[in-house]
């Protein structure tokens, strides 16, 4: 029994490790000076769908991912580490998405994609911590979702069951096949890289990609057709531009501040014992305490 | 039509507290729009839930009473929101930013083609006037949320989509009682003709759910401990002056990654958000993602060896020494003038 399923992963600036180059004099941020990685909760996903892969023979998973052309990085560091292949989505037209405008193409891209039995989105994504877009993409397909998974216990073609962590305990749910996952970072992490899959798939690449490449270089995709990268724009997929980037994004950024802290004068002390009686003395006094 | 509407979550029969903090949110919204409260409650044996509610200023609360709305699930919820919206219209829809509106709140917010922003620090009405369009628009919400990591902060609006629809985490607004002898009225909804079997597809086959053992939130005096206190039996000590002092203990996530506290005790970004009487920061660096969640306490009392740590700037008091020398001491001049 195999199935097919589709990792949505997406490439975000590394929020986590945030140095003093990273914003701009006017507030705004530089990315360029944020390394990008692989969404590290799209990690746990591809993890869930490759142990589906081990269990299930068969299986196939692929990468769908939507952004610039350097996100194909995303879907090679996805085929080093055990998925079959990968999908980029790229055009300006998605440029300004939010993220019902970024779960619409995204849906737009399954809907293409042959049949699916399964979806995997990672919670959130680090660049913004939404946490929208899974249950969104399953809205868009009409489909069931489970969001917050930590464990996928059982699947069949049919159904699949699953266990969730909440804030305050744990759940168990059975959802129908077809639907959509969404995986928290309290699942197990993703392996890491295959030194053979490396090897393999060194040199996947994107037809943009290959197209840059100098004058001499050979075609491999002509007799290994796994290397290649596919790369859909909007055109490749049928939408609706009306719901596409900016026009179709209902929520606008009406402003940006940088975060400062409005300093005020702290009254300094030491740890000498008068200090400390003083204000002890003074915070019975003001009824802070006591 | 056209009112402020909350999304109430129910936690063991009552209506959680984030639910509350965001009918007070609303209640204040709802009298600068000018309109009315109304609160939405799903789930099963909900009679009287109401009573809860009006105290908070809802005009009308709207119950959907089914066994098959217990426990939650997403697409029943849904439906039958969806449904209510398209009927009521709200101008603004506001739900907790637990797992509960985590889940629902974009899968709502997708149906009705409307804009969602999560997790939202601060809620504000204003103007807007779009140049390029050559539009102005009044009393539009502002959806004020911290973006990158906590780096910058960004005002997010929705000019032309309703409702404006936002999610907040717990313990980020005030939950305050807007009028005891508040009265509204009931709307039962006929959850039996809107729900369909498909609606049904996903079961719940079994659940835990635990009791929060610590109540950091509630608690009016926090001492809080970072990775300056160095190690859990140093942390102990902070136990002990919470203790004294009738507080709690609470951390910065990097105490809690070093396992000096549970992860229940995180303040911050990722973890609760208090504004007690009295925080006392123990060896605490004062990190953007730390102070969001404690920057508006009372008072703020700072113990770090480095004079020049952050924390400092949004103290009252900032004491410069050894955690492990202060903290004792804080404890025996306590004692010395309560006796
Ligand atoms: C997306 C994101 C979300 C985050 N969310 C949160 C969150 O919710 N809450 C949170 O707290 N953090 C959060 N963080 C982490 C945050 O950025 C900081 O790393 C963290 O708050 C630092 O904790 P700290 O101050 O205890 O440790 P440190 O920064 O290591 O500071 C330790 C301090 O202790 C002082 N010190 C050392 N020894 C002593 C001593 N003997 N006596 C007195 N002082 C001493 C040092 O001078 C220093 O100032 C988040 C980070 C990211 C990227
Ligand atoms: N541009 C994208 N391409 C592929 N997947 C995405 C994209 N944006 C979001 N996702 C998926 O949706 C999840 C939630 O994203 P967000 O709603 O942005 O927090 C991510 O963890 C990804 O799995």
């Amino acid at each position: 029994m195999g199935l097919k399923i589709v990792v949505l992963a997406k490439q975000v600036p590394d929020t986590r490790n945030v140095g003093k180059d990273a914003m701009k004099a006017d507030g705004t941020v530089n990315r360029a000076a944020l390394p990008a990685i692989f969404n590290p909760e799209d990690l746990n996903a591809l993890e869930q769908a490759l142990r589906l892969k081990d269990t299930y023979p068969g299986t196939e998973v692929s990468i769908l991912t939507m952004g610039p052309g350097r996100a194909a990085d995303v879907i090679r560091e996805g085929l080093y580490r055990g998925a079959d292949n990968g999908f980029l989505l790229t055009d300006r037209a998605f440029a300004g998405s939010d993220t019902l405008a970024t779960s619409y193409a995204l849906s737009c891209a399954i809907r293409k994609m042959d049949k699916y039995d399964l979806i995997i989105a990672g919670r959130q994504a680090i660049d913004g911590d939404t946490a929208q877009v899974g249950p969104q993409v399953a809205e868009k397909l009409g489909l069931p979702q489970v969001t917050y998974a930590e464990e996928v216990l059982s699947a069949d073609k049919k159904k699949i069951v699953i266990k969730r962590r909440l804030e305050r305990g744990v759940e168990t749910v059975e959802m129908p096949l077809p639907g959509v996952i969404t995986v928290n970072a309290s699942a197990p992490d993703c392996r890491p890289r295959n030194a053979k899959l490396l090897m393999k798939f060194k040199h996947a690449k994107t037809i943009t990609e290959r197209q840059s490449e100098s004058e001499d270089y050979i075609d491999l995709t002509a007799d290994r057709p796994y290397l290649n990268i596919e790369e859909w724009s909007v055109n490749d997929i049928e939408t609706d531009v009306n719901w596409l980037g900016l026009s179709g994004s209902p929520t606008k950024v009406k402003k940006i501040e940088n975060v400062v802290f409005q300093a005020k004068e702290a009254k300094r002390l030491t740890p000498a014992d008068e200090e400390i009686d003083e204000l002890m003395k003074e915070l019975i006094a003001n009824h802070t305490i006591g | 039509m056209n009112n402020v509407f909350v999304i109430c979550e129910i936690e063991e029969g009552k209506v959680a507290d984030v639910s509350l903090e965001l009918m007070t949110k609303g209640r204040s919204l709802a009298n600068q729009l000018n309109c009315k409260l109304e609160a939405l409650v799903l789930g099963h044996n909900l009679k009287g839930i109401e009573k809860e509610l009006y105290p908070y200023g809802a005009d009308v609360v709207h119950i959907g009473d089914d066994e098959r709305l217990e426990p939650y699930t997403t697409l029943p919820f849904t439906s039958i929101i969806v449904n209510l919206f398209e009927k009521e219209k709200p101008q603004v829809a506001l739900l907790g930013a637990s797992t509960f509106g985590r889940d629902l709140g974009p899968r709502v917010s997708s149906a009705l083609v409307s804009g969602l922003t999560a997790d939202c620090t601060s809620l504000e009405i204003g103007p807007h006037e779009d140049k390029k369009a050559g539009k102005t628009y009044e009393n539009l919400l502002y959806q004020i949320r911290p973006a990158f990591g906590g780096n910058i902060v960004a005002t997010i609006i929705n000019p032309d989509c309703r409702p404006q629809m936002a999610t907040v985490r717990e313990g980020v607004m005030k939950k305050e009682i807007y009028d005891a002898t508040y009265k509204g009225k009931v709307n039962n909804l006929e959850v039996d003709k809107i729900l369909k079997p498909e609606d049904l597809v996903v079961k719940v086959i079994e659940r835990h759910m635990e009791k929060s053992k610590v109540n950091i939130k509630n608690s009016s005096i926090i001492v809080a401990g970072g990775y300056g206190v160095g190690s859990k039996e140093n942390f102990a000590q902070l136990e002990e002056l919470a203790e004294v002092l009738g507080g709690e203990v609470g951390a910065s996530r990097a105490a809690v990654d070093a396992g000096y506290a549970s992860h229940e005790r995180q303040i911050g970004q990722t973890g609760v958000t208090v504004r007690p009487k009295l925080y006392i920061a123990c060896g605490i660096s004062g990190q953007i993602q730390h102070t969001a969640g404690m920057e508006e306490s009372s008072m703020i009392i700072a113990i770090n060896n480095d004079p020049n740590a952050p924390i400092n700037k949004l103290a009252d008091y900032a004491i410069t020494g050894d955690v492990g020398e202060v903290v004792p001491k804080l404890i025996k001049f306590y004692k010395q003038n309560t006796k």
